[in-house]
């Protein structure tokens, strides 16, 4: 029956590769998971040149207004701790769906797109404070150039993450929806807490450096 | 396989195929997921089968190969003589301009690509790459690339700051209308191609290997291209994050590279060739590899020191992030820094000539056939050494500092650019021609081709070693006849039409041998790897029953080895063989990949073409844009959600077929 049916596939099969996934792969570590750490090694440096040229402008061409003048810490502060516990809620999803508790993962899923959610508008709003109240645009001081756009990708990640969430967290209610997609979700969970490790490296390097 | 999942809890993969017969539906049901016994258009443009696939870039890279070819012969022509005026001297700089682009970025990297695609899968006894539809995007995407970087000849707006755009001749001072925009816009794009083809290269490689097949049992060639994506996935988001950088300056007024905001023109330079100098490996690795390939099968010995070659790849991949700034010597960095550099450039000599000391030592004593592959295989270790002689003289900063920008260094990587890669890959083309097309081409024309070229492209490259170091520049529109540049120039010139005949042929012999070629077995060449355990060509599922290897150099020993030696073989189900389903999706998010590109390209321009004009503004100007953005968003969702798919073909039925 399906077992033997099952016992039959051939191995080393694209097609098999993504049915099961991991099972037949020359590492055990399934496709998804070895592509997801390539793009991630890759994405590394995209990040790695965006800070590299913030912090060599911000040395070479210390800018007319003070960032201290600018940044606002606390709200930045408390937009990094909700990123965090987003990335807290997240490895409660891919842990709920290890354990083939589908309704969990999908309310901790809910949960990573509120925290995410909140992060991007905290972001939206410091901008909006920034251009309008504080002057800084992107073509207002090279400080300006490279802040937005360094943070801005950081959040247009962020962005896609969520988009890609809401997808997985639609899909929870589909019926199509097994507890093996705990990979898909495990490599979700990969590039959410990328994108969280990688803000952890720009809350220093773009805002706390200002205040030493 | 401890598995307990049926395949019919899946039916969003499982699919059709003799169990359940209906097709899936692609675009919301309008149209048919593209089935077995599909019309021959929609077969290729919707293939997900990494024989097709590759293919396509083979033939998409020679057509560029010979677009970027006339550029060159242009360039030669007009320097042919003194004080000529052939072209204008705007034709001029955009002509250099789209021939080092197209060169690098449209012919060699896709022709790589090609052999990556086809062989990588074959040598590794997998069905297929990890991520068949995903290989199928790289694909399109690249041709979108190619495509949008030559529309610029129509638009008369070619790119001609240089291949590598020095800030700030890139700025919207100093190339105000569409040609930077093209060039950048091209190059992001070609840039998500070798991206995501390189996620899927790596996946494949590590992940797909047939059981058995060690690290240190793979092809050398596979090893190469992994070294290969690895350079690709850690190189190119320096150059996507700079070419960022450059539109935003030249759209939204940024100053990362403007001068007069404090911006650093010198920026663009450090982080182009942090890209630049690992892309250089990126051209020649591949070619390494297909060297690696072809000199033990014609010497008929293993490949001397395996793991020495290994070993120093990825030694060479490695050292090249560490070099980049003896691309500029010149602009003053500093006695350290200069001098670093100069010590790492010395150091990437070692692996490479460990490596030359391997291939003499796979010839020393070695059986050898002076095939066509073999010619060109010879020729490229000849000539990439002496690219590599000139390549130790740059590392030295005084000697640099002499010939910077001049036509020595034009000598030089052209020796190790068409010497090397392009040699190595038209090795690889007739090498592979029977496996890939089940026919020989012919080995008289062949062997006239190749001598044509070698003879053509020493004419052509080795005087510009003396006009370099006569002081000739290089980018220069013409010259006056006291110089006495002429006899070289002239020489060149004619060397380059003689190389331009020369793989005139080759493609004509090309196309002949498609049809007309002798036919091959499935092993002609008595060749050593995996790839020749398979007909010629390949059956869509390229092994009937997945190989088990035991040694390196699997072929070679089923034929010549001890029992324990020969390859095994994983018992066949029952069920035949499951393929993955063609896809529509590939191909529509790289339309609206191209709807997006044109769009940012003309976003805040006046665009005329053919009399028509427009000049769209504010939101306007973002319609474009944002209906290629909804189309490849929309594509990859469906993508996503209609999953693999899936059919099964019998091998046993085929064989009765045939019979």
């Amino acid at each position: 029956m399906s077992h033997a049916h099952a016992t039959e596939a051939p191995t080393n099969d694209p097609f098999h590769n993504e049915l099961h996934p991991g099972e037949d792969t020359a590492t055990g570590i399934p496709n998804k998971k070895v592509a997801m750490w390539a793009f991630l090694a890759s994405d590394c440096m995209f990040f790695g040149t965006l800070i590299s040229t913030h912090l060599i402008y911000r040395k070479l061409h210390p800018t007319v207004v003070d960032p201290k003048e600018i940044f606002s810490i606390e709200l930045t502060s408390a937009s990094t701790f909700i990123l965090l516990m987003s990335s807290l809620l997240m490895a409660l999803a891919v842990s709920a769906m290890h354990k083939k508790n589908v309704v969990s993962a999908r309310w901790c899923l809910a949960g990573v797109i509120f925290f995410g959610s909140l992060f991007v508008g905290a972001q939206c709003y410091e901008f909006h404070h920034f251009v309008h109240a504080k002057e800084l645009t992107l073509t207002s001081s090279i400080f300006g150039s490279t802040f937005y756009v360094l943070t801005g990708t950081h959040g247009v990640h962020v962005t896609l993450g969520i988009v890609w969430l809401i997808g997985w967290f639609i899909k929870t209610f589909s019926k199509s929806f097994k507890p093996e997609h705990a990979l898909d979700i495990e490599v979700a969970g990969l590039y959410w807490h990328f994108v969280d490790i990688v803000w952890i490296i720009i809350f220093p390097f773009v805002y706390l450096i200002e205040y030493i | 396989m401890a598995q307990t999942v049926p395949h019919d809890t899946h039916p969003a993969h499982a699919g059709h195929d003799e169990h359940a017969a209906k097709p899936q539906r692609s675009f919301f049901g309008l149209v048919q997921r593209p089935q077995e016994g599909c019309h021959p258009i929609i077969d290729w443009l919707t293939t997900v089968d990494h024989k097709k696939i590759g293919i396509m870039y083979g033939l998409a890279a020679l057509f560029f190969l010979l677009v970027g070819g006339v550029e060159a012969l242009i360039i030669r022509l007009q320097l042919m003589v003194p004080e000529n005026n052939l072209i204008s001297a705007q034709a001029y700089n955009e002509m250099f301009t789209m021939h080092g682009t197209t060169m690098v970025f449209l012919a060699v990297m896709p022709m790589s690509a090609a052999f990556f695609n086809y062989m990588i899968p074959l040598q590794i006894g997998a069905r297929d790459v990890a991520f068949p539809r995903m290989n199928a995007f790289s694909l399109w995407t690249f041709i979108v690339g190619g495509i949008i970087l030559n529309l610029s000849w129509i638009f008369t707006a070619a790119p001609n700051a240089g291949w590598f755009g020095y800030a700030p001749l890139t700025s919207k001072l100093y190339t105000p209308g569409l040609s930077t925009d093209f060039w950048v816009m091209s190059l992001q794009i070609l840039g998500v191609a070798s991206l995501v083809a390189s996620f899927n290269f790596i996946t494949t490689i590590i992940n797909m290997r047939a059981p058995g097949l060690s690290m240190m049992k793979l092809p050398v060639f596979t090893w190469m291209s992994l070294i290969t994506a690895f350079l690709i996935i850690m190189a190119f988001p320096a150059i996507t994050i700079a070419l960022v950088e450059v539109m935003f300056d030249r759209h939204f007024g940024t100053h990362f590279f403007d001068a007069t905001s404090g911006g650093k023109p010198i920026l663009w330079q450090h982080l182009f060739w942090i890209f630049g100098h690992p892309e250089v490996y990126i051209l020649i690795l591949p070619a390494m590899g297909i060297i690696s390939e072809i000199l033990p099968t014609f010497a008929r010995k293993p490949l001397f020191g395996y793991p020495l070659i290994i070993f120093s790849g990825s030694v060479i991949g490695f050292l090249g992030f560490t070099v980049w700034s003896h691309h500029m010597f010149t602009t003053g960095l500093g006695v350290v820094a200069s001098t670093a550099f100069s010590f790492l450039t010395m150091l990437i000599a070692i692996p490479t000539g460990v490596k030359i000391f391997n291939w003499i030592g796979t010839l020393w004593g070695g059986r050898i056939r002076f095939t066509v592959p073999m010619l060109y295989a010879l020729g490229f270790v000849w000539m990439f050494m002496m690219g590599g002689f000139t390549g130790v003289m740059h590392s030295s900063v005084p000697v640099d500092s002499q010939q910077q920008d001049s036509y020595f260094v034009i000598a030089h990587f052209h020796y190790v650019l068409i010497g090397g890669s392009l040699f190595a890959l038209f090795a690889g083309i007739v090498y592979w021609f029977p496996k890939m097309t089940g026919r020989m081409m012919s080995e008289v024309w062949g062997k006239v081709t190749f001598y044509i070229m070698f003879a053509g492209f020493n004419i052509a490259f080795f005087p510009m070693h003396f006009l370099g170091m006569m002081g000739m520049p290089r980018r220069t529109h013409t010259y006056k006849a006291v110089m006495g540049w002429n006899e070289g120039n002239f020489l060149s010139t004619i060397g380059a039409l003689i190389l331009g005949l020369g793989i005139a042929i080759f493609v004509i012999h090309l196309i002949w041998a498609i049809s007309k070629g002798k036919k091959a077995g499935a092993n002609p060449w008595d060749a050593r790897t995996l790839e020749w355990a398979t007909e010629s060509p390949p059956a869509p599922y390229n092994f009937e029953t997945i190989p088990v290897i035991k040694v390196r150099d699997q072929v070679w020993a089923n034929k010549y080895g001890t029992k324990s030696e020969k390859m095994g073989a994983l018992p066949a189900g029952s069920h035949g063989i499951h393929m993955p389903d063609r896809s529509w999706y590939p191909l529509t998010a790289n339309i609206g990949f191209f709807i997006l590109g044109m769009g940012l390209i003309f976003h805040g321009h006046a665009v005329k073409l053919f009399g028509f004009e427009m000049h769209l503004q504010g939101f306007d100007a973002w319609i474009i844009p944002i209906v290629g953005a909804a189309i490849l968003f929309l594509s990859i969702i469906l993508w996503a959600c209609e999953g693999p798919g899936g059919y099964h073909l019998h091998p046993e039925k085929r064989a009765e077929d045939k019979h």
